[in-house]
């Protein structure tokens, strides 16, 4: 097709957003991993920060930080798998319940993250911790009912949630039909088709979802800064009741509240290149294993 | 068939003892399953930015001199640490600014025991301006028009024709407080005025902004200058530690502690090393100036 | 009365009436039968399924409730009364030391001032800012890469802003305080380094992957049947860009844009880092620093006490947010819903 001056324009005014927003990517990360790649180091990966923050190494974020996504995975996961095998297998999609819940999925997926922390104190730390420290406890001072790693995980959970059930269902709507189909025809059970066959091939699928809800919670800073982040602590967290280190808060920390901002540039931006190396890479495998599965499920 | 049934097993039972560890590591040697965790081994002290890296030295020097003990220490402002002790997340509270009224009833409401007070170290509440900037001194009822957004240019108090930039911090901030009650006579601060988390970051941006000014406390000076203050109808005086003891400089306040009711245990022993000779000299190493004799 | 049962194939000799008759299938007396009978776990599997499932609309539910828990004495207690007359929250108050009744948001301070105003100006402005600038970025970069653009480019280009959209948004609040600002004062001479522009910059970059694959998406999905049409009765192709397949996705990029517009509108570590947090009551001028609902919340709740007037009010702006956001949601739902109607109508 042949264009004219006109088609030139509109496709070089496009061209031109696509390279702008390129551009300030690359003005993102080129500045993040030129000023943080020089810090990295093996002591950097491994160690307590000192007692400045300007020195040492962010070892007890990262801990933190995975720590608490196992927690939120192990939380989250599960209720968000059922979700979608109950959306897809089991309610009719016109019926009110399955659009109740879907409309409930959607408007999770848009609460501001910063809700989601007052949710967090308002409901675990204050309802559910205050009630068990009330129920368990007679000294007044708060055991369960105080920011920990318990409640920043439980909240983040449900932040994820609408990431694991739609990546989920749409992983269940691959599976071929006829699969289903034949499995019912031979006798099994919906229960059994969904835990046998269907399952097991959407695998790669939910496994995307889980991992893209992984790399979202490690990301999320403002509903974990008064559920159970801290700035400095001098322990690791072992006990669900422990605050812990994270390091989107301590990025937060380092850049707002530091001693001497100058002299803990080096740290921030090395904190920032890895979690955003962690993030890239959860979020890389992520579309990798959904290929992956994409692939292996066409006939 | 079967064969993925047994996978499935085997990873509930994992999961199931990692949840079972993870509940059971947190009962320690603390005297009990029922006893709240830590009452004797852990201590959390939350509160003023101005004094985060004082109250962080002397915890490792704590922790250094007594192992096993665990000290937490967490910034956040003289108001959330005073709202932290309060609602019985920290043991004790750092504050830049004397414990107000209202949250004295308020601990009182909450945790059935008073405030005590404990005076730890002194400090200058120092002007900042970035170094390039002429001005040598300011009034009191200057700063408060400044700040309070009717001067708005630096040529208004014998400076440069530029505007005033003002950095102030956040109200949890007891420096905000502090300012706000000494310098301002309690009114607001211009609604203008930037806000920044700590004092470090209003440093920061000062060093930064040819026209701004900012306040904080005095060990924060790197990259500004001080601006000598003068209380009205006295001389300017210099934020020094001379002038600070002896009380010549407008602005010189108790850094504190509190904690609810008597302090005891850990959080007793902890104090006692703040006010020590030792706990004293980290103060001077932080930038903050020991206590006068006369004040211990 | 008796039961007979008939089993297909046996003879029917039961007698006339007061008899129930009930059918069963044929007796089959081999292994697989016994497969029939569904294992007792099996329905207890389902519904816990089904439980769990309510577990979204619960979260819903608890959210609002639990914000609106902490918000709602404000309504009846005393002590909060003592402190603030609730039209002061949205109303202008001629204070002490000020020359006209003015929007103040000063929470610290004797007496406290909570007019919410200035947040939610704040809030539109840094929001309003972000999407002037994300929208035309987004839309011409979807434009460019679902027409013009080869399909290797567009294999490219999709992951690429895959990765923006995974960035954390501390990670950009980062970048817009450390480089942006200092770029942007460099540039447009500012007079105030942290201000409503950077942070809209930065939200910017929030918002472009939102409204890019939502775009996108609308554009491949207008029918390639409309397409032809056109360029069959002589368009070029610019023409058909724009008034063929623009108009035909308008319906699902308007819900990208209100998607993008409510996750700017809850958007916190951003704004929280690179707004200059100052409660500025002023309209026009971009320049100035602003203080938005979401990072109020965020600085102020660490410190007071529970139960406190100042706490009162900050939940209340949490259950503020909550609401705009939620029914922004819903709009863009049910704008979606009308373009999947649409499309499926005309193809």
């Amino acid at each position: 097709m042949r264009y004219t001056g006109k088609d030139w324009l509109l496709a070089g005014l496009t061209g031109a957003a696509l390279l702008v927003i390129l551009l300030l990517l690359f003005v993102l990360l080129g500045q993040i991993a030129w000023h943080g790649a020089p810090v990295i180091s093996a002591e950097f990966l491994t160690e307590k920060p000192g007692a400045d923050m300007t020195s040492g190494g962010i070892w007890p974020a990262i801990y933190g930080t995975v720590f608490m996504t196992l927690l939120m995975t192990l939380a989250g996961v599960p209720v968000g798998i059922a979700t979608a095998i109950f959306l897809t297998e089991y309610a009719s999609p016109r019926s009110r319940i399955a659009r109740a819940v879907r409309m409930a999925v959607n408007n999770l997926a848009g609460v501001p993250s910063i809700v989601f922390g007052l949710f967090g104190l308002g409901f675990f730390i204050i309802f559910v911790g205050g009630s068990l420290d009330a129920i368990l406890y007679d000294d007044p001072r708060p055991v369960w009912g105080k920011p920990s790693i318990l409640w920043a995980s439980l909240t983040l959970a449900v932040l994820t949630l609408p990431v694991v059930i739609v990546t989920t269902e749409e992983a269940l709507r691959q599976v071929p039909r006829e699969l289903r189909d034949a499995s019912l025809a031979l006798g099994a059970t919906r229960f059994q088709t969904v835990y046998m066959i269907v399952l097991p091939n959407a695998k790669g699928g939910i496994l995307t979802g889980v991992i893209l809800a992984v790399s979202r919670g490690a990301g999320e800073v403002a509903p974990i800064i008064f559920c159970g982040a801290a700035n400095f602590l001098p322990y690791l967290p072992t006990d669900l009741r422990d605050m812990f280190m994270h390091l989107g808060y301590h990025v937060y920390a380092l850049a707002t509240q530091s001693p001497n901002v100058d002299a803990a540039r080096p740290m921030l931006f090395g904190t920032v290149l890895v979690l955003l190396v962690l993030t890239f890479s959860l979020n890389l495998l992520a579309v990798i294993i959904r290929a992956r599965s994409r692939a292996a499920l066409r006939p | 068939m079967l064969r993925a049934r047994q996978n499935h097993w085997v990873f509930l039972a994992l999961a199931a003892t990692l949840a079972v560890a993870g509940c059971t590591s947190g009962k320690r040697a603390d005297g009990g399953e029922s006893s709240p965790r830590g009452a004797d081994s852990t201590l959390t002290i939350k509160g003023s930015d101005t004094m985060v890296i004082l109250a962080q030295k002397w915890a490792q020097a704590f922790m250094d001199a007594n192992p096993g003990k665990v000290l937490q220490v967490s910034g956040g402002g003289s108001g959330t640490g005073v709202a932290a002790l309060i609602n019985g997340t920290a043991d004790l509270a750092n504050a830049s600014r004397p414990i107000k009224d209202k949250e004295r009833k308020q601990l009182t409401k909450r945790r059935g025991v008073d405030a005590s007070e404990f005076r730890v170290a002194l400090d200058s509440l120092a002007v900042y301006v970035p170094a390039a900037n002429g001005i040598e001194a300011l009034t009191i009822p200057q700063l408060k028009k400044i700040f309070r957004g009717q001067t708005t240019n630096w040529k208004d108090v014998g400076g440069e024709d530029m505007r005033i930039v003002l950095y102030s911090r956040e109200n949890n901030s007891g420096t905000y407080a502090y300012f706000k009650e000494h310098v301002l006579d309690n009114e607001d601060f211009a609604a203008t005025a930037q806000t920044l988390p700590g004092t470090a970051a209003v440093i920061h941006a000062v060093s930064k902004d040819k026209g701004g000014i900012g306040y904080g406390g005095i060990a924060y000076a790197e990259g500004v200058r001080t601006v000598k203050v003068a209380a009205e109808g006295s001389d300017p005086v210099e934020p020094t530690m001379e002038n600070a003891t002896s009380g010549k400089y407008p602005l010189s306040r108790f850094l504190n502690i509190y904690s609810a009711g008597e302090a005891s245990g850990l959080a007793k022993e902890y104090l006692d090393f703040v006010l020590s000779d030792e706990g004293q000299k980290v103060v001077e190493g932080v930038g903050y100036y020991p206590l006068p004799k006369e004040a211990k | 009365m008796s039961e007979t049962v008939l089993d297909a194939g046996e003879p029917a000799n039961a007698p006339a009436a007061h008899r129930r008759i009930t059918l069963r299938p044929p007796r089959a007396k081999s292994k697989l039968a016994s497969s029939f009978h569904t294992p007792w776990w099996h329905r207890a599997a389902e519904r816990t399924i089904a439980v769990f499932a309510l577990a979204a609309i619960a979260a819903i539910a608890l959210i609002f409730i639990f914000i609106a828990r902490e918000a709602l004495p404000m309504l009846w207690e005393a002590e909060f009364a003592e402190e603030v007359a609730l039209r002061d929250l949205f109303v202008p108050k001629q204070w002490h030391g000020y020359e006209d009744p003015v929007f103040v948001w000063q929470p610290v301070g004797e007496p406290a001032k909570f007019n919410v105003v200035p947040l939610f100006i704040g809030s539109l402005k840094v929001t309003l800012l972000a999407m002037l600038m994300s929208v035309p970025l987004g839309i011409g970069c979807a434009m460019f890469v679902a027409l013009y653009a080869p399909r290797a480019v567009r294999e490219v280009v999709k992951p690429i802003i895959e990765l923006l959209a995974g960035i954390p948004s501390v990670v950009l609040g980062f970048f817009a305080l450390m480089v942006l600002a200092s770029w942007a004062q460099a540039t447009f001479g500012f007079r105030f380094r942290l201000n409503a522009v950077v942070a809209a910059i930065g939200l910017a970059l929030t918002i472009v992957p939102v409204i890019f694959t939502i775009s996108e998406d609308a554009i491949q999905s207008v029918p390639k049947t409309l397409t032809e049409a056109a360029l069959a009765l002589g368009a070029r192709k610019y023409q058909v860009a724009l008034r063929v397949v623009l108009p035909a996705a308008i319906p699902g990029i308007a819900a990208g844009v209100v998607l993008g517009f409510g996750r700017a509108v809850g958007e916190t570590m951003i704004v929280l880092m690179a707004s200059g947090n100052a409660a500025v009551m002023e309209l026009f001028d971009f320049s100035t620093s602003v203080r938005t609902v979401t990072a109020t919340i965020a600085a102020e709740l660490g410190e007071v006490a529970q139960g406190d007037p100042h706490w009162r009010v900050l939940f209340l702006l949490g259950v503020m947010l909550f609401a705009v956001t939620f029914v922004l949601n819903i709009v863009g739902d049910i704008a979606i819903r009308r373009l999947q109607k649409r499309l499926t109508a005309t193809s």
